[in-house]
């Protein structure tokens, strides 16, 4: 199952630059998009193809570009999402570093397909390096007439700006992304009304990934039918995944979707196994806000099947026994990680990251940084582990954004699949 | 018009309302408690979540349940939406959950703030039985500080609700306070010490919902349920010159805004009438201020508060009787 889509090509000397992605066939998507096909069909090659989100929450690219409000004369706005912030998760950094023009690429394409004349990349603050590497994309890009006035002499013109944020996690919630890139203060908006209507200025704006984005050229040009052939059922294509932990061969790996989790952590093609020789004690596979499976479980469903590197098998057995496929960030831990330090120093992120605005979220993520810190360092309670219980359960679905669910499920999880750890901590005390 | 049910009880609403709006209208018990949401001020409303409510039917065309609960204040309303606050236990115990946050931080200092007896908070805790919380953590401290000639700032009583900031943005020219830094760091603050002074800037002492603003002209004088809210009017050229009168005696102790049972004001005042007119020959004196809403002022102590209870569906039936409301 070794498809490679997105990082085919980054073996090639110098494919950062235009004129190497050319040579392998770059930009040619945009070519066959302006002078074959309208906007509509760019949109429904995407939807054919059965794209799904790769930001976290895999909600289907084709169907969230439909909501977008058409009917008014304001602007469309397309923002991509680069703020790549959650813990463990590290792919989009590493397909803007290597291979840039993908991403504007799929940019292109995808403004063309929403009627979007300004675009913009809000990229974290602290991959300040990447701006430099995008911009220079960008650059070239207008002197090769694929940005710009009536771009390859079509009637559609297109700009790209970079926009670095400040260094908040949250701001790659989609609403406090636009409120940042506005100029405001990063607090995720209230729902309704949504982006498609009122996004970027009040005006109708869609938010992708990185990698969502950076998909639409291949799609374009092996056809959205083609690429649904590719993966397993509803998690079609292929998937970025960045592993680390206590594996042997930590980096970002493209798997094809349905590998057997089995394969990805031993195959010397992927993570080759746990590090030292040690035996796998748990996994979180989708970055840090998803819940966290112990080895047993990971390996297999409740039911005794192999789990797959899928949307729907990872989520087998929802909250009970299941966990996520998130934004593909894998972690990995052996049998001497201790899951009571982790999840304290997972709340500790959490806690520093809430914007602060909504009282579960603001109150509930310090309070449990508070308990577990106690119960890492040695003055805990046993009722602190339902205590635990309990603020989680507070928290989760009673706030703004997702970021106090994102606090919560790690909580709830370790408790759930590890709670011997935690009770060992307060009696070894 | 569009119809929507809370608590078994349907009315007509307009569209665009939401759902705190419309369980207004029906008044009474049904009204989920609003810590941030402030009706006079554009955005408010989200932040604080007590206000929480179960959408059991999202509306006639699609009858599925909301999957989450729903901040009340800014949920608009759909046709045929079925709503349930006091009828859900789950509601009852999420709101449980949210006032024990809103306590976590607080300093729960009533006996030495000048809000207790007319604090929403307080009446929340109160109504939701935690006047506590299960947190051994220590609090957040802040000192007290001076935001401007007229007003002091106990951030350690904040809860975040954000008004005072729509409610600067919006009634003066200039904001000179606002919301620092991030998560349970966050406080409301100036950048430059004792900056706030703007014709308008008193009213954020009357929206805020807890005694985090205070007025400097009123402080510890005396607790509120000494003294008695009379409506007042006079001749003014800056605002409509209507308030509330906070009388000991003959003596104004404060001026106020006039406050509905909600605890918003009905129309913002200048800072002229409220910090600088004390004097009883300034205005003319109404009749006492009828405050409908369920506090300790008005039931004078805490004894005589109701709790609400949960009352229990019953299929098909309208319960509880508007009347009993
Ligand atoms: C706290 C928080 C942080 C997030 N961070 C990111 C991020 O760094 N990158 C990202 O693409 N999506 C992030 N998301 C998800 C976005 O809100 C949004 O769903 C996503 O950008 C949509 O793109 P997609 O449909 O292509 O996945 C975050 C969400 C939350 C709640
Ligand atoms: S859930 Fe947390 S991060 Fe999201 S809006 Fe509320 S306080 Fe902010
Ligand atoms: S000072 Fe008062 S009005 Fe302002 S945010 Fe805090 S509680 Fe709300
Ligand atoms: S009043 Fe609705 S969230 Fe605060």
């Amino acid at each position: 199952m070794g498809s490679s889509i997105l990082l085919a090509n980054i073996g090639v000397p110098g494919i950062r630059n235009l004129k190497a992605y050319r040579a392998s066939g770059g930009y040619s998507a945009v070519e066959k998009a302006l002078r074959e096909m309208t906007p509509a069909q760019v949109a429904q090659e995407v939807t054919r193809s059965g794209l799904r989100g790769r930001g976290g929450a895999g909600f289907p690219t084709g169907l969230k570009w439909s909501f977008l409000d058409r009917k008014t004369d304001k602007p469309r706005y397309l923002v991509c999402n680069a703020d790549e912030s959650e813990p463990g998760t590290f792919k989009d950094r590493f397909l803007m570093d290597k291979i840039p023009h993908l991403l504007i690429e799929g940019l292109i394409l995808s403004s063309y397909a929403l009627g979007v004349n300004n675009c913009y990349i809000y990229i974290r603050g602290e991959f300040k390096y990447l701006v430099g590497i995008l911009e220079k994309a960008i650059r070239e890009a207008h002197q090769n007439r694929f940005l710009g006035e009536k771009i390859l002499g079509s009637d559609f013109s297109l700009n790209i700006f970079v926009h670095p944020g400040a260094g908040a996690y949250i701001c790659g919630e989609e609403t406090a992304l636009l409120e940042s890139l506005e100029g405001k203060r990063g607090n995720p908006r209230i729902k309704p009304p949504f982006p498609a209507f009122k996004g970027l200025y009040g005006c109708p704006t869609v938010v992708n990934n990185v990698e969502t984005l950076a998909t639409v050229g291949p799609i374009i040009s092996m056809g959205g039918e083609e690429y649904a052939k590719i993966g397993k059922g509803k998690s079609t294509g292929t998937k970025l995944i960045s592993a680390c932990g206590n594996i042997n061969n930590p980096g970002v790996y493209e798997i094809e979707m349905g590998l057997l989790l089995d394969d990805f952590i031993y195959s010397p093609a992927y993570c080759g196994g746990i590090a030292k020789g040690k035996k796998l004690k748990a996994v979180i596979p989708g970055g840090s806000s998803v819940p966290i499976l112990p080895a047993d479980l990971i390996l297999r469903t409740l039911n005794g099947q192999k789990r797959l590197m899928t949307y729907e098998s990872l989520a087998e057995g929802e909250f009970a026994s299941g966990t996520m496929l998130g934004s593909g960030g894998f972690i990995v831990f052996d049998e001497d990680a201790c899951i009571v330090r982790n999840t304290w120093n997972l709340t500790r992120f959490y806690r520093h990251e809430s914007c602060g605005q909504c009282s579960p979220c603001r109150e509930g993520t310090s309070w449990m940084e508070n308990v577990l810190y106690r119960l890492e360092h040695g003055s805990g309670k046993l009722s602190d582990i339902d205590l635990l219980v309990r603020v989680a359960k507070n928290i989760e679905g009673n706030t703004i954004c997702p970021l106090g669910d994102a606090a919560a499920w790690p909580v709830a999880s370790a408790i759930r699949h590890f709670r011997h750890e935690f009770e060992e901590h307060v009696k070894n005390a | 018009m569009l119809k929507v049910t809370i608590d078994n009880i349907t009315i007509d609403v307009e569209e665009g309302m939401t759902i705190l709006q419309a369980a207004r209208m029906i008044g009474g018990k049904v009204v989920p408690p609003a810590m941030c949401y402030y009706s006079k001020l554009k955005g408010t409303g989200g932040k604080c979540r007590t206000c929480l409510v179960k959408v059991a039917q999202s509306s006639a065309k699609d009858p599925r349940p909301m999957p989450k609960l729903v901040a009340s204040c800014s949920t608009p309303v759909q046709d045929g939406m079925v709503v349930q606050n006091l009828t859900s236990p789950e509601v009852q115990e999420a709101r449980k959950g949210v006032v024990e946050m809103l306590l976590v931080n607080h300093p729960l200092d009533c006996p030495v703030c000048d809000q207790a007896g007319e604090c929403d908070l307080q009446d929340l805790s109160f109504n939701y039985g935690m006047e506590e919380t299960a947190s051994e953590e220590e609090r957040r401290e802040f000192p007290v500080i001076d935001i401007g000639p007229f007003i002091k700032l106990h951030m350690n009583r904040c809860i975040l609700c954000y008004r005072c900031v729509y409610a600067a943005d919006q009634l003066t020219s200039e904001r000179r306070h606002g919301v620092m830094y991030r998560g349970d760091g966050s406080e409301i603050s100036t950048l430059i010490a004792n900056v706030i002074d703007n014709d308008f800037s008193g009213n954020v002492i009357d929206v805020c919902p807890v005694g985090a603003l205070t007025d400097k002209t009123f402080r510890f004088k005396s607790r509120v349920w000494f003294i008695k809210p009379m409506d007042a009017h006079r001749e003014c050229g800056r605002c409509s010159g209507k308030g509330t009168v906070w009388m000991f005696g003959n003596e104004i102790y404060r001026v106020t805004g006039r406050k509905d049972q909600y605890g918003e004001v009905e129309e913002f005042i200048c800072n002229e009438c409220r910090f600088e007119k004390k004097e009883l020959a300034s205005w003319t004196v109404e009749g006492p201020r009828k405050i409908k809403r369920q506090s300790v002022i008005s039931a004078n102590h805490y004894e005589k508060m109701v709790q609400p209870s949960i009352i229990k569906p019953i299929e098909g039936q309208m319960i509880p009787p508007q009347n009993e409301l």
